[in-house]
């Protein structure tokens, strides 16, 4: 399981950051897309893919019993993953109406502000 | 907010840790916020920036800009710094980082004319690409250590420091923070996309969020990768003196007043960073005087650009000229922060690079060294340009007879100047009260590189 994650994950990294290189606007949304769900992944699995017994913390008990799961990482994804879905449609409005401004969907041709 | 301001910075003077743990959940396991003297600092500057932008942005934001959420977005933008300033977990950390960055993402295209859209696509990917970068790292410290209060990690740190992980997470930490502070090579985004947005929006940027970099570089060096500092410190040194270098260099070609300016703060960036690499007291006390006397010196020239700007409708240097004999007033206001960032004695800007160049000398960083002189030389060159091209030189529409400015209201000139005279006074009042303040610094720095007192501030108990 933890070897497909890895997989995964460096795969994911690799395919964001080479799309990321590419000139057109939509290719570098997908990558920095792509990349997200690998930064996600990848918090998610060196907190470790375990199965234990869900994390619940008695009345009478001050910490949880011992051999249950961690949840914070799952805490910390869910936040990265609404931060970064709101970030994602942001950033898709950003480059559709710089696409309508600008009359180009091509990296190499924002040189309006380059020397 | 400058008053909360200062209650902070006061219960913090002068050794005291301040710390909150919000909703009463002890650390490591809660979220904290502290307040050391480092963070009080930054947290009084920030209000001390907050105020005149309010100030500067209510004379010069048009309209529509605030009918769309200019002064909504200014404070968001403000809780997203000083959160970054205050918090004490590294995870907590990514989420104001990212409460900022949305802040100033919407700020910079705000009102959408084709340069702040083309500036903005460059900030946004750069800006995403180091908050990924970020996470990932969070992650992999998370993995290996089990904790993300950041005192917590100090102390678990010396326990498994030199193992590749962790140097590796280490290295990514640099590399986002350096993205978001602007340093070589990660910076080319900054002097794309600062002169785009309004006159109040870049100076604010340049005030607060490439020092939110720094400073969380700061934080993360001194404190949590405290025993790698031996491994990281070449590299930031080498960095140090390549920001430098680029960023002056790009500034002494530039021929626009704002893009110069721009580029400076790249270099200022270098000189931060040169401090904070030695990791010696006198060192990082340097590069704290010189992060608060940056901060006035370059709003105070941001604001007098935009003086400039709005008086001529133009801040190419070419066109520009002649302000030294309409405006004998106006010159004054530039010269002094001006020279006090060039490092011309006897003003703030002089006295911190005396100090962060004795602070390199003691440490043997010679080259380092000489190249911040050899920058400072360049500084004061691309300095003397905008003197000679705004302020003395008479202006080629004089002689050809089509001269003209347009007429300001009185608020508006005011709302400008007030603002510039604060920041200028504050960096010449930074230099006459030298010592007192650069004392003040060196305790922070002491404090800083003595990770134990922040520790036992956090989790209650002596390590």
């Amino acid at each position: 399981m933890q070897i497909s994650l890895v997989l995964l994950i460096a795969v994911l990294f690799g395919c964001g950051f080479y799309l990321l290189m590419r000139r057109s606007f939509l290719k570098v949304i997908l990558g920095l897309m792509l990349l997200s769900h690998a930064a996600n992944l990848l918090v998610f699995t060196a907190a470790g893919i375990v199965r234990d017994a869900p994390p619940l913390v008695h009345d009478s008990m001050s910490a949880p019993p011992a051999g249950s799961a961690d949840p914070v990482p799952q805490a910390l994804v869910l936040t990265a993953i609404v931060i970064s879905f709101g970030i994602t449609a942001f950033a898709l409005v950003l480059f559709r109406r710089a696409y309508d401004v600008l009359g180009s969907d091509d990296i190499d041709e924002l040189r309006r502000t380059e020397t | 907010m400058l008053v909360a301001a200062i209650a902070v910075a006061y219960r913090v003077y002068p050794d005291h840790i301040e710390v909150l743990h919000v909703g009463k959940w002890s650390a490591p396991f809660g979220i904290c916020l502290v307040a050391d003297g480092l963070a009080a600092i930054m947290v009084l500057m920030t209000g001390l920036m907050a105020v005149l932008m309010a100030i500067f942005s209510m004379v010069t934001i048009e309209s529509r800009r605030i009918k769309d959420g200019y002064f909504f977005l200014y404070f968001v933008l403000l809780a997203g710094v000083n959160g970054a300033f205050l918090t004490g977990d590294l995870f907590n950390l990514y989420v104001w980082f990212e409460v900022l960055l949305i802040a100033s993402f919407v700020l910079i295209v705000l009102g959408g004319n084709r340069d702040q859209l083309d500036g903005a696509v460059k900030y946004v990917t750069m800006n995403l690409l180091g908050s990924v970068i970020f996470l990932s790292a969070v992650g992999l410290i998370y993995g290996k250590t089990g904790t993300l209060n950041m005192a917590d990690l100090a102390q678990r740190m010396p326990d498994i420091s030199n193992t590749p992980l962790i140097q590796a997470s280490g290295g990514m930490l640099i590399v986002a923070f350096g993205i978001k502070a602007g340093l070589f090579p990660l910076f080319s985004w900054l002097p794309a996309s600062y002169h785009t947005p309004p006159h109040a929006v870049t100076t604010l940027f340049s005030a607060l969020l490439t020092k939110v970099g720094i400073y969380a570089l700061i934080r993360i060096t001194t404190l949590v990768f405290a025993s790698e500092q031996g491994y990281f410190q070449p590299l930031l040194l080498v960095v140090a003196a390549l920001t430098m270098v680029t960023g002056v260099l790009g500034a002494v070609a530039q021929y626009d007043l704002r893009r110069l300016l721009s580029f400076h703060i790249v270099s200022q960036i270098g000189y931060l960073l040169f401090g904070l690499a030695l990791f010696t007291p006198f060192g990082l006390a340097a590069a704290l005087f010189f992060m608060v006397h940056v901060m006035a010196a370059k709003a105070a020239l941001f604001v007098v650009s935009a003086i400039v700007y709005y008086l001529r409708g133009t801040s190419d240097l070419k066109v520009l000229g002649s302000f030294a004999q309409l405006h004998p007033a106006l010159t004054v206001l530039f010269a002094v922060p001006a020279m006090s960032l060039a490092g011309l004695p006897p003003l703030s800007g002089f006295i911190a690079k005396l100090a962060l160049v004795r602070a390199g000398l003691e440490s043997s960083a010679y080259i380092t060294v000489a190249v911040s002189l050899a920058v400072s030389v360049l500084t004061l060159y691309s300095m003397t340009k905008i003197w000679n091209e705004v302020f003395w030189k008479p202006a080629p529409a004089m002689q050809s007879g089509s001269f003209s400015e347009r007429p300001l209201s009185r608020t508006r000139i005011w709302g400008m100047v007030l603002p510039a005279t604060i920041l200028a006074a504050f960096s010449v009042g930074l230099s006459l009260a030298a010592q007192p303040a650069f004392s003040f610094a060196l305790r922070v720095a002491t404090q800083l590189l003595d990770p134990d007192a922040y520790i036992t501030a956090v989790l209650g108990t002596p390590s």
